[in-house]
C-alpha cells in the first residue's frame, strides 16, 4: 500500500514536470525559412538589374538576370552541362571523401598524443589559413595538368579543418563525462570510443561543414587553372565563357556553382540542427 | 594505492589517507590521514562545510584520483558513483545510457537491453527507456543516473551479490527540489534495503545526512579530517521533517559550526 502510493507520488510528479512538446506543423515552418530567402532573392536581382540598366558596362560585358536566366534555361536542356555538372561534383565528393579519411587519422593522432600534437597542432592551424590556391604550382608541378593534381589540392585545403574540428571536440569533451566513463570502467581505447568521440561529434561537424567549405573553393580554383581536355567542368566553362566574352554564360556558371554550394551548405545546417534537437542543445 | 579487499566485514576502508595537490613546499593538503570504514550493507554519510575534501574522497574511493599517502581497498573492482549532476550521455537514449554499465563486461545487446529495463522499473522509469536525456525532468535524470549507478554495481565485474555492491554519492540530490528529494530520498532508501547496498554518501545537508545515514561521519575543513562519527539509531522509515531528525541534525550542525568556527578570526 505504502509502497504502492509512493509510486503513485512519483508518477504524478514526473508527469507535472514533463511539459508538453509543441512543435508548429510542417508547412508553416518551411514557409518561414523560405520567405526570408525569397526577399533577398528578390533585392538581389532587382539590384542587379539597377545596375545593368545605369549603363556603366555594355550588355554585352555585364547581363541582364532575363538573358542570363534564358541562357541558363537553354543550357538546363543541354547534356553537356549535366557532364560537366557532374565532373565536378565527382571531383569534390572524392577530394571531400579522401580530406575526411586524412583529417579524422590525423585528427585522431593529434588529438591522442602530446607530442604529435605539440609537433603537428600549430601547423594543421597553419595549413588552414594558408590560400589554397597556392598550392597548386607545387600541385601541377608534381602532378601535371591531371586530375590528381586538383586532388592533392582539394585535399590539402580541407583536411585541416576537418582534423582542427575533431581535435577541439576531444578537447572540449566535459570532464563530467569522462569521469562518468571512467567510472563506468571505459579505459583508452574504450572511452575513446563510447564517449570522447561522441562527445565531439557536434564540434566534428562543424569541422566537416568548413572543410566542405574549403574543398569546394579549392575545386574551384583548380578547374579555372588546371583545364584538362575533353572534360568539361563547371571551372572550365567558366574560363571558356570569359575567353569567348559570353557574359550570360559565364554568369550563369556562377549561379549554378552558388546553388551547389547553398544546397550542400543546408545539408549541413539539417544535420546539425538534427543533432542539436536529438541532444537538447538548444531546443528549435 | 586502491586495492580489491578479501575479508568480508567492510565494504570500503581508508586508512591514514592523505592527498596533497600539487608539490613541494607550496603544496595544498586537501586530505589529513583520514581513517574510516563502511561494513557491508551500511549506509554511511559523509559530512562537512566547504572546503573539508569531500568530494576529493569520493573521487579517491572510485579511483578517479590516486592518493598521496595511506591505502584505500573497497569489494570489487570497480565500484559505481553518481555525480551531483546526472551526467548522462546526450547523445545516447536513456535505455542506453543505463546500457552503458554493461558495455565493459560485453553483454549481448539483447541482453543488455532486457536488464536495463528491469533497472528503469526499479527507479520507477519504465515507460521512459525511449526517451532523450533532455525530454526528462532534474529528478528524473537523477534516477536515471542511480539506475546506471545500480546497474554497474550489480554487473559482475563489479561484484558478486551477496559481498553487497558499493555505491558512491557525491552530493546527487544537492541541485533539487525539496518534495523531488525528499521522494528520492524515499527510493534511495528503499534499493539500498532490497539490494543490500554499501553505500558512501556525501553533502552538506545535515538533515539529509541524519535521514538516510546509520552513521554520520563528520568532516573539518582544510585540509579534511574526521572529526567525530555519529551513528543514528532512529527507527526507519524516517521523515526529514520528523523531530527526532530535527533534534539530532541540530546536534551535529552545532558540532559542525564549531568546527567551521576555527577557521574565522
Amino acid at each position: 500500500m505504502a509502497v504502492d502510493t509512493h509510486a503513485r507520488q512519483i508518477a504524478g510528479l514526473d508527469a507535472l514536470e514533463l511539459a508538453g512538446d509543441q512543435r508548429a506543423g510542417i508547412a508553416s515552418r518551411v514557409w518561414a525559412r523560405v520567405w526570408p530567402m525569397l526577399t533577398a532573392i528578390a533585392l538581389v536581382l532587382v539590384a542587379w538589374q539597377l545596375v545593368v540598366l545605369s549603363g556603366r558596362w555594355p550588355e554585352y560585358v555585364f547581363a541582364g538576370p532575363i538573358t542570363t536566366f534564358q541562357d541558363l534555361g537553354h543550357r538546363l536542356g543541354d547534356p553537356e552541362f549535366y557532364q560537366a555538372v557532374a565532373t565536378t561534383m565527382r571531383r569534390a565528393v572524392t577530394g571531400f571523401a579522401l580530406a575526411v579519411l586524412v583529417g579524422l587519422v590525423v585528427g585522431a593522432a593529434v588529438s591522442r598524443v602530446k607530442v604529435l600534437r605539440a609537433a603537428f597542432g600549430a601547423l594543421i592551424t597553419g595549413l588552414q589559413t594558408m590560400p589554397s590556391i597556392a598550392w597548386f604550382p607545387f600541385a601541377i608541378l608534381l602532378f601535371g595538368l591531371t586530375e590528381s593534381a586538383i586532388t592533392f589540392v582539394v585535399i590539402l585545403g580541407a583536411a585541416p579543418s576537418i582534423a582542427n574540428g575533431l581535435i577541439t571536440g576531444v578537447d572540449y569533451t566535459p570532464p563530467l563525462l569522462l569521469r562518468a566513463g571512467h567510472v563506468l570502467g571505459f579505459r583508452r581505447l574504450q572511452l575513446y570510443r563510447h564517449v570522447i568521440l561522441p562527445a565531439s561529434l557536434p564540434s566534428f561537424l562543424a569541422g566537416l561543414k568548413q572543410g566542405w567549405a574549403f574543398a569546394w573553393r579549392s575545386l574551384m580554383a583548380g578547374e579555372l587553372l588546371v583545364i584538362i581536355a575533353y572534360q568539361s567542368s563547371l571551372g572550365e566553362q567558366l574560363a571558356i565563357s570569359r575567353e569567348l566574352s559570353d557574359s550570360p554564360g559565364l554568369i550563369g556558371t556562377m549561379i549554378v556553382i552558388l546553388v551547389i554550394g547553398i544546397v550542400i551548405d543546408m545539408l549541413f545546417e539539417a544535420a546539425d540542427s538534427a543533432l542539436r534537437r536529438r541532444w537538447g542543445l538548444n531546443p528549435v | 594505492m586502491t586495492t580489491q579487499l578479501v575479508d568480508r566485514t567492510t565494504a570500503v576502508r581508508l586508512e591514514a589517507v592523505s592527498k596533497v595537490y600539487g608539490h613541494g613546499g607550496n603544496g595544498l593538503l586537501a586530505l589529513d590521514k583520514v581513517s574510516l570504514s563502511v561494513r557491508p550493507g551500511e549506509f554511511v554519510c559523509l559530512l562537512g562545510a566547504s572546503g573539508c575534501g569531500k568530494s576529493t574522497l569520493l573521487s579517491l574511493v572510485a579511483g578517479l584520483d590516486k592518493p598521496t599517502q595511506g591505502e584505500i581497498s573497497t569489494v570489487g573492482r570497480q565500484v559505481a558513483m553518481m555525480f551531483q549532476e546526472p551526467a548522462l550521455f546526450p547523445w545516447l537514449t536513456v535505455s542506453a545510457n543505463v546500457e552503458m554499465a554493461f558495455r565493459a563486461e560485453g553483454l549481448s545487446k539483447q541482453d543488455r537491453r532486457t536488464r536495463a529495463a528491469e533497472f528503469l522499473d526499479l527507479v520507477h522509469l519504465g515507460g521512459f527507456g525511449k526517451k532523450r536525456p533532455h525530454e526528462l525532468s532534474g529528478g528524473m535524470r537523477q534516477r536515471v543516473a542511480l539506475a546506471r549507478a545500480l546497474a554497474q554495481s550489480s554487473s559482475s565485474s563489479a561484484s558478486s551479490a551477496e559481498e553487497g555492491a558499493v555505491l558512491l554519492m557525491d552530493e546527487p540530490f544537492g541541485a533539487l527540489d525539496a518534495m523531488t528529494r525528499d521522494l528520492l530520498h524515499d527510493e534511495l532508501e528503499r534499493i539500498w534495503r532490497e539490494r543490500g547496498l554499501s553505500v558512501l554518501f556525501v553533502t552538506h545537508n545535515v538533515r539529509e545526512a541524519v535521514r538516510l545515514g546509520d552513521k554520520v561521519v563528520l568532516l573539518s575543513s582544510r585540509p579534511g579530517s574526521v572529526v567525530e562519527e555519529f551513528p543514528i539509531e532512529l527507527a526507519r522509515p524516517r521523515r526529514t521533517d520528523s523531530a527526532e531528525v530535527a533534534e539530532l541534525a541540530a546536534k551535529i550542525t552545532d558540532r559542525l559550526k564549531e568546527e567551521v568556527m576555527r577557521h574565522g578570526h
